[in-house]
């Protein structure tokens, strides 16, 4: 008798065809190198049925793959340094879209986070699954408030007096309407400001000062049950002030959610109050 | 004020992203390094986009003029690549 719970949790997921599973690889943000490509097309036309599927989340499964050749599997797997996925109540796969690097438009380099959010939590045991997203900007293409956890980069703007010339693209660049002109001065409505950075992005004298950052969204979840995650707690400009929020929101999630319980239910259930307390201190230090 | 001579112009009000960006980049590479185009362009998505992009492509943008009828002119110096 197979331990299909060990296999679920090695990224096989039991088909409808009896003794065949979907097997789920592990892929961070989104990005799988050619070597581990050529070894994925290896396994699917030997082992499978010659194709692969595309999940939701930036995965991919090789379906077919039967029971009996599982170990062989795995071990052509390590060949070419293709590691396994993981289903079942645990962090799942941490998707990132391109971000600083490539886009024009990205504020943060949404490979690195993902890797590192990845290397801290990819597995972790919880009451239920957990999900993280990266998305570089406002345009949001990861779609961060969809997950339990995201994170979406942002730029904090000031205005540079001396290297501006006035010439007012930002101000008409600006979706948010937070940026005004009035005699030859710039002021920012922070209140308005969304941190997408596109003043910044267009400004042809560099005369803004920027200070990227995260915003993060609590509670998220997009299946059986549709909720959009939350801001509690303003733009984060570092990195361990970042982990130490999403340390207290996952502590949160595992101390007080049920078993089988999704993150956006525990909040409703416990109370929004508490979880934004905790991460309000995590926030502060 | 003559802080700049233009050295040549491109109407791309005529035309739609993402022909607008096209129509100036093919203006531009007809300029030769440290020459001047002035771009007329609508007010919108163009003047929110088009100026970014040759930002992006490395040029050299002087000024954007308000010309109070739906349209700006967008003042650039071109800069050549080095190969």
């Amino acid at each position: 008798m197979a331990d299909y719970a060990a296999l679920k949790k090695g990224g096989f997921m039991r088909q409808k065809q009896k003794n065949y599973f979907s097997m789920r690889l592990k892929v961070v943000g989104g990005q799988v190198t050619a070597k581990q490509l050529a070894k994925v097309s290896e396994i699917a036309d030997r082992y499978g049925h010659g194709y692969v599927h595309l999940t939701s989340r930036q995965g991919i499964e090789i379906p077919f793959i039967h029971l009996d050749d599982i170990d062989e599997v795995k071990a052509e797997m390590a060949k070419g340094d293709v590691e396994s996925g993981t289903c079942g109540p645990r962090v799942r796969t941490v998707t990132a879209c391109q971000g600083r690097n490539i886009c024009p438009s990205g504020c943060i380099d949404t490979t690195a986070l993902a890797e590192k959010i990845s290397d801290h939590y990819f597995g972790r045991e919880l009451p239920h699954k957990f999900k993280f997203g990266v998305t570089g900007c406002q345009n949001n293409c990861l779609k961060t408030e969809e997950n339990d956890i995201g994170v979406k980069g942002g730029i904090e703007v000031a205005w540079k007096e001396d290297a501006c010339i006035r010439c007012g693209l930002c101000e008409k660049v600006c979706r948010s309407n937070a940026i005004s002109i009035s005699d030859g001065r710039i002021s920012i409505d922070k209140t308005k400001c969304n941190y997408c950075g596109r003043c910044v992005k267009s400004c042809p004298t560099d005369a803004y000062e920027e200070n990227p950052g995260y915003i993060v969204s609590f509670g998220g979840t997009f299946g059986n049950y549709i909720y959009k995650g939350e801001e509690l707690v303003p733009i984060i400009h570092d990195e361990e002030t970042l982990f130490r929020v999403m340390d207290a929101a996952i502590s949160f999630f595992d101390k007080y959610a049920n078993a089988g319980e999704r993150f956006r239910k525990t909040i409703e259930r416990v109370g929004i109050e508490l979880l934004k307390q905790q991460v309000e201190e995590a926030y502060h230090g | 004020m003559a802080e700049y001579q233009i050295t040549d112009t491109v109407d791309i009000t005529d035309v739609v992203c993402p022909v607008t960006f096209v129509k100036a980049k093919v203006a531009l590479e007809e300029l030769d390094d440290g020459e001047i185009l002035s771009i007329r362009m609508n007010d919108g998505e163009p003047v929110q986009n088009v100026p970014r992009s040759i930002k992006e492509e490395g040029h050299k943008i002087l000024k954007l003029i308000d010309n109070a009828d739906g349209t700006y002119n967008l003042i650039v110096r071109k800069v050549e690549e080095e190969e």
